[in-house]
């Protein structure tokens, strides 16, 4: 498959993994960003590939186990109780809500769907005049554009009967959430590629600045990680931090601006609470005050109780890079993917998940 | 394939309550469209069964089909009622010989489009060599059904040189897979989900006695157990054998077929072909010693140009399945826990 076989060159992988075995002198601890490289990295077996030095933290780039539990029972609570057609991206829906999940609901009874862009769910609204249709906008800086887009284009249809329960979380401001943390392990990273594509890369100058860390902004195929934990082990031995792009191909400097305008028109930036890590200031978007009959939130009013989350659960200190799964007493006990206790159980990107599925034990 | 065999002039264009009711309209419906099409000479004696004279050991299996839409790249809903069926007996070491059919219809389907599907299940039989012998049909109000389910159940007779089962995989036995795999599941994805992809996607629908005969003939107990890796795919059906036979399994993913097409929709829906559904495809464990002599009837006699061993059963690692990936990492491909969802980004 072009553009996807060159970066899976087993050729290509192994001169990179002799490049970092000669390059490593001493340990290092490195947090991979991204939901979707923790997947690459374990899929690939690349955990068991990599020089004993090196520890791959995983990070908090996982929307569906940073969305809050009480948002999922919001979306449960819209498409059961509201009866509202509830649309959302396909791993959102087996996330366990503090009664029950959204594929749990859509077994007794509530309209569901699985779509695949939010845009499609503007075409239901159209189709679908008497009825309200909710688009659960989960994600990072990534799927920001798409969701403030179908926002958009709903109010240049004129549609009344469209909105979004928005739960974007943003990248930059939890790297300094984790680095800022007293016990803090985390000495270079592997930024997000794709949330680069969107935003750019300049929001990442200053943290390497702030905290003298080393940031490789990083694809998601094997060879790309590969390259990017060499360049980030090159800065550690030779005591720089500097901010690197490896994923040239994709991400520009400035990023994608049209994206960024949509993202602009439709959001605000707004403190956040993330699932696991509690609230991060400025580190969310937020519909804005004058596209208010858009969102889901202000639109129906939801009295949703707030539950605590499972007390064995380290999905936390897990997002935070300070403990494995496998060191959670219920990991792969009380806790697996049908029957997870913690987000991170859950999407395929979350790290306890791609740990279960999998590790060699 | 083209079916040319015009549908009867009926007075109806669809199927209503009435042709489930019993009365004159079922008894039209099963005249002139059903078994104008499956009767033959022994079975003009309507019963409500079938006399079967059967000896030796045989096989009885039964399946339903729910698949929406009706319609996909590759086939139709009976195309899979017919090869859904036979193919489990094929899988038995059997050689398939007579099915039920049992049609359950929602209120409204298009007469032309069951005309459509039955059609094919006839044709679908003539190329299993498998006859339709006894059968039912109930109609549903709409809203209770989908359009069409099917239910066939097959009886086949035990290959004389067949020793299959999960007890006879060992160490040391090599697996091979007959074709490419994930591209019944990535065809109806594609319509089901309204994706167009570069080159359509059609499903491998087929039926597998004959390949599945051939290797017996030749190879007999040295052919250990032989799965056809539908729902769930290749990686849920090697996670059976592991648990079953308590043994580990090791693949290679450099050498598992999968075609360029169904790869390309597999990465963009963040799907693995190992969960997809096949509908055309086995999965043989054999004797170390007769690996290439399976691999190589398999292409040239049977047509599977893509037959590949993709791994071994091993002692090491009970009841796991352990992937090489393509750059050599070592991975668990476990059980999935539900279906298979796309992933956000």
């Amino acid at each position: 498959m072009k553009f996807l076989s060159e970066y899976r060159d087993p050729e290509l992988a192994t001169s990179y993994l002799e490049q970092i075995k000669k390059t490593v002198t001493r340990p290092w601890t490195i947090m991979e960003v991204c939901g979707g490289q923790t997947h690459s990295l374990v899929k690939n077996g690349l955990l068991g590939l990599l020089p004993e030095e090196i520890t791959m933290v995983h990070g908090p780039g996982c929307p569906v186990c940073v969305t809050p539990l009480n948002l999922i029972d919001k979306a449960v609570y819209l498409a059961e109780e509201k009866g509202v057609i509830l649309c959302s991206f396909g791993d959102m829906l087996r996330v366990p809500g503090s009664e029950r999940s959204l594929l749990q609901a859509k077994a007794r009874g509530a309209d569901v769907r699985i779509l695949y862009s939010p845009l499609e769910a503007v075409k239901l609204a159209k189709e679908n005049p008497e009825r309200e249709v909710v688009f659960f906008a989960v994600g990072f800086e990534t799927t920001a554009p798409a969701n403030a887009l179908s926002v958009l284009h709903a109010q240049r249809a004129g549609l009344t009967n469209y909105s979004i329960l928005a739960s974007h979380v943003l990248v930059p401001p939890a790297m300094e959430a984790v680095l800022s943390d007293d016990e803090n392990l985390i000495q270079g990273f592997l930024a997000a590629g794709h949330v680069c594509t969107i935003m750019g890369i300049d929001a990442y100058y200053p943290i390497a600045e702030k905290y003298q860390v080393p940031i490789v902004v990083t694809g998601f195929e094997p060879v790309d990680l590969l390259q990017g934990i060499l360049m980030t082990v090159r800065q550690l031995e030779s005591g720089t931090y500097e901010l690197e792009n490896q994923y040239k191909r994709v991400v520009r400097p400035e990023g994608n601006l049209a994206a960024q305008r949509a993202i602009s028109e439709v959001f605000r930036i707004a403190n956040r609470e993330w699932r696991g890590i509690g609230t991060i200031p400025q580190s969310g978007y937020e519909v804005r005050d004058n596209l208010a009959a858009y969102d889901a939130n202000l639109k129906f009013s939801v009295n949703i109780t707030q539950v605590s989350e499972c007390k064995e659960c380290i999905a936390g200190q897990v997002l935070k890079g300070l403990k494995k799964p496998h060191q959670c007493s219920q990991f792969g006990k009380a806790c697996t993917p049908s029957t997870p206790l913690g987000a991170p159980m859950v999407s395929s990107e979350g790290a306890c998940a791609a740990y279960f599925h999998y590790q060699e034990a | 394939m083209q079916l040319n065999c015009p549908l009867p002039e009926l007075d109806f264009d669809i199927v209503t309550m009435g042709h489930g009711s019993g009365g004159l309209l079922t008894n039209k419906l099963l005249d002139e469209v059903i078994l104008s099409l499956f009767s033959t000479e022994s079975e003009t004696e309507r019963h409500d069964g079938a006399f079967l004279n059967l000896d030796g050991k045989t096989a009885f299996t039964t399946d339903s089909f729910v698949v929406s839409p009706l319609f996909f790249p590759g086939g139709n809903i009976g195309d899979l009622a017919v090869n859904g069926t036979v193919n489990d007996l094929a899988m038995c070491g059997a050689i398939p010989k007579y099915l039920s059919l049992s049609l359950i219809i929602e209120e409204g389907l298009p007469m032309a489009e069951l005309w459509e599907v039955l059609l094919t299940i006839q044709d679908t039989c003539e190329q299993a060599g498998v006859k339709v012998v006894t059968g039912d049909t109930k109609v549903v109000e709409r809203g209770k059904g989908d359009k069409l389910f099917i239910n066939t159940a097959g009886i086949g007779r035990v290959h004389s040189q067949a020793n299959i089962g999960i007890s006879q995989v060992e160490a040391g036995d090599k697996i091979i897979v007959s074709g490419p795999l994930a591209a019944h599941g990535m065809a109806i994805m594609s319509v089901r989900e309204g994706l167009e992809f570069e080159t359509e996607i059609k499903s491998d629908t087929a039926p597998l006695h004959q390949p599945v005969k051939a290797l017996l003939d030749e190879f007999g107990g040295g052919v250990h157990l032989l799965r056809d890796p539908t729902r769930g795919g290749v990686g849920t059906v090697l996670n059976e054998i592991a648990r079953g036979a308590n043994v580990g399994v090791n693949l290679r993913q450099a050498d598992i077929p999968v075609d360029e097409s169904v790869a390309g929709a597999c990465e963009l829906l963040g799907l693995d072909p190992l969960y997809v559904a096949n509908e055309g495809i086995f999965i043989a464990i054999v004797a170390d010693e007769i690996n290439q002599d399976v691999v190589k009837l398999l292409k040239t006699n049977q047509g599977h140009t893509e037959a590949a061993v993709i791994g071994e059963v091993t002692n090491e690692h009970p009841r796991k399945v352990v992937l090489t990936s393509g750059i050599g990492g070592r991975r668990v491909v476990n059980m999935l826990a539900g279906e298979q969802l796309p992933r956000i980004c």
